[in-house]
């Protein structure tokens, strides 16, 4: 047991490495000289080579990735040409709607999701599986940005119940914090909720042909207790994957949705600072939510152990 | 029928082990029914392929379908909602009746004629895209599971190269090399390689444990005429498959780079740069960003419905998978 942990975590060891090989080779290969742009456009030569030597940047290539990454570990992401901060300080200032919105959505999209997919595995054929599965394919195609206009223009503009855009903080009341992030974390769930319900449909089939559950049901244990205590809880590891695999797009769907509702996160921060050209905020961003999806995929993997006692490692 | 049940009475064995050996009672398995005529009767992929080919209509036949330039900038016509009519005179002087099917934009230019030509736009670029990234995941896939001392170098760098989120991957790639149609092809691209290369190993994994790439080993044959002649007819279906929804990922996470403006140049006609020139507007005039949403979401939506079908048709067991 102690084992497999440390030999998960030292699996991650190498993914870990390239990623950050790959980030710090995206700055390393931009054109142009990055103390130049630190410097600015007053900066005279002597300037520019003082900030090329703090930097590191006189030194060979290998020796500059350890430099950085020695940063990096101790959170020392450097300064942001933009924003005129340090990129940490700027990314703890856009973590909270972030994280309130990708858990809001996570809760939003296990809660209407797991139960639409049992129920279509249960009632296999009849309209609810094909409403539920109809449901799947297109909310797996809709575009995340069209679903949050549409959200917007009908129940912001037309119907007027929710605020346009904007987002408030949880220290201002959280209320109002949860009012404003109910369309984004709707619009930023439906991608979502269409891949996990087809994922538990798959899963509770498979679990509903197993023999304890015809043992279960011989017994005489209603449907539901059947469904919920033996079905469901089987089905539970594959479901769990894939709320962890699609980490990834909810990643990507934070972006876009930040975006469109305004929303000052760390999405919107990455659109920004690419847009603006502002590197190290870019590097340490695209860092941060990798490391996230790592972790989060290990945790998943541990996770299974709880899950389904079977698991040994 | 009957007359071909259990040849050899005798090893009863081979008859159960046969999967397609019919066994009385049993309606007669239909082996003869190809992929074709069964992607053919497969409702899915029939609606999805018959939407692409309207798009692919639009996309191409986008000159004949309009007679207006989309990239027309009209002062007197801009911000019209949809069905505004009004006449225009043309380089000769005459008067010419133009009606906004769509609307038009802040500049006055026709959604209609630019959601036309927004099609090529994400067509060419799905299309690229998935060719691009079977075409390398191909190779590096085959290349990771025939070759064992390649595969860990290969998985491990697919390993963190899928653990970058996908559109960040591609916003930065874009931001590094400047927005053109070769780059957000090619930031596209990077991140979608490594599901490909992971399927073909997987599959190349399985096929080289089979006993006819050991008969051909064992005889001789040339590594390079196993991988083709063996390895790669194998692959082929499962990369149509994924072909198929790697195309459509592609179109929408071209829209979604052009939409946050990191995408392509902002005066070509995509559909996502119809849809972030609206952005500001939104309030007042849902039409511009409607229409290219719509056109959008119904051809990546028959793009998925045809990868289903194909999927179902071309190997039932995969559709399991999910």
């Amino acid at each position: 047991m102690l084992m497999y942990l440390c030999r998960r975590i030292a699996a991650i060891v190498p993914v870990v490495l390239i990623v950050g090989v790959l980030v710090f080779l995206m700055l390393r290969l931009t054109p142009g000289d990055p103390a130049a742009v630190i410097a600015g456009n007053s900066a005279s030569s002597e300037d520019i080579a003082q900030i090329r030597s703090q930097l590191g940047l006189d030194q060979p290539i290998a020796a500059q990735f350890f430099i950085w990454a020695g940063k990096m570990v101790v959170g020392d992401f450097g300064e942001s040409f933009f924003y005129k901060k340090t990129v940490a300080s700027l990314i703890v200032d856009r973590l909270e709607p972030t994280l309130a919105l990708a858990v809001l959505t996570i809760i939003l999209a296990t809660v209407i999701s797991v139960p639409l997919g049992a129920l279509a595995a249960y009632r296999q054929g009849s309209w609810v599986d094909r409403v539920v599965m109809g449901f799947s394919v297109l909310g797996f195609s809709a575009p995340v940005f069209v679903i949050g206009y549409l959200l917007i223009y009908v129940f912001s503009v037309k119907l007027g119940w929710f605020p346009v855009q904007g987002y408030q903080r949880l220290s201002d009341g959280f209320g109002g914090f949860i009012y404003r992030l109910i369309l984004p974390s709707i619009t930023l769930s439906i991608v979502y909720i269409a891949l996990l319900a087809r994922m538990t449909r798959t899963s509770v089939l498979e679990v509903l042909n197993e023999d304890y559950v015809r043992t279960a049901r011989s017994k005489g244990l209603s449907s539901m207790k059947v469904l919920v205590r033996h079905a469901l809880r089987n089905a539970a590891v594959p479901i769990v994957t894939v709320i962890g695999v699609s980490i990834a797009l909810l990643i990507s769907g934070v972006v876009v949705t930040e975006s469109v509702f305004n929303i000052p996160g760390l999405g919107r921060l990455t659109v920004d600072a690419v847009l603006a050209r502002d590197y190290p905020t870019v590097q340490a961003v695209v860092l941060l939510f990798s490391l996230t999806y790592v972790v989060i995929n290990l945790t998943i993997d541990l996770l299974y152990l709880v899950l389904d006692p079977r698991i040994r490692y | 029928m009957s007359s071909a049940i259990v040849h050899e009475p005798s090893s009863s064995d081979s008859a159960a082990e046969d999967p397609v050996a019919p066994t009385e009672g049993l309606p007669p398995v239909q082996r003869n029914l190809g992929v074709w005529s069964r992607v053919r009767r497969n409702v899915s992929a029939q609606i999805g392929a018959a939407l692409i080919a309207v798009i692919v209509l639009m996309g191409v036949g986008a000159p004949l379908l309009s007679a207006w330039d989309p990239d027309g900038i009209n002062p007197a016509a801009r911000n019209k909602t949809p069905g505004y009519e009004t006449t225009i005179r043309d380089d000769d002087g005459n008067k010419v009746a133009y009606r906004a099917l769509m609307g038009t934009d802040t500049l006055g230019r026709d959604i209609y004629t630019r959601v036309l030509y927004g099609a090529r736009v994400s067509l060419v670029i799905g299309v690229s895209v998935a060719a691009l990234s079977v075409a390398i995941g191909l190779a590096l896939g085959v290349v990771a599971g025939y070759f064992r001392w390649l595969d860990g170098l290969v998985m491990r760098f697919m390993d963190g190269l899928m653990a970058i989120p996908a559109i960040l991957l591609a916003i930065a790639l874009v931001s590094l090399s400047g927005a053109s149609l070769t780059t957000v092809i090619i930031a596209i691209t990077i991140p979608q390689v490594p599901t490909v290369v992971r399927l073909v190993r997987s599959i190349v994994l399985m096929i080289r444990e089979e006993p006819y790439v050991e008969a051909a080993i064992s005889v001789g044959t040339p590594t390079p005429k196993i991988l083709w002649r063996h390895v790669l007819p194998n692959t082929f279906a499962p990369l149509i498959v994924q072909a198929t929804f790697l195309c459509g990922s592609a179109i929408l996470l071209e829209a979604i780079l052009s939409f946050l403006g990191v995408g392509m140049p902002s005066d070509v006609p995509t559909w996502g740069n119809i849809m972030a020139e609206g952005r500001s507007l939104f309030q007042i005039y849902p039409h511009m960003i409607l229409f290219p949403g719509i056109f959008l979401a119904v051809t990546v939506l028959a793009i998925n419905m045809l990868g289903d079908g194909l999927r179902d048709s071309i190997d039932p067991r995969m559709s399991k998978q999910l």
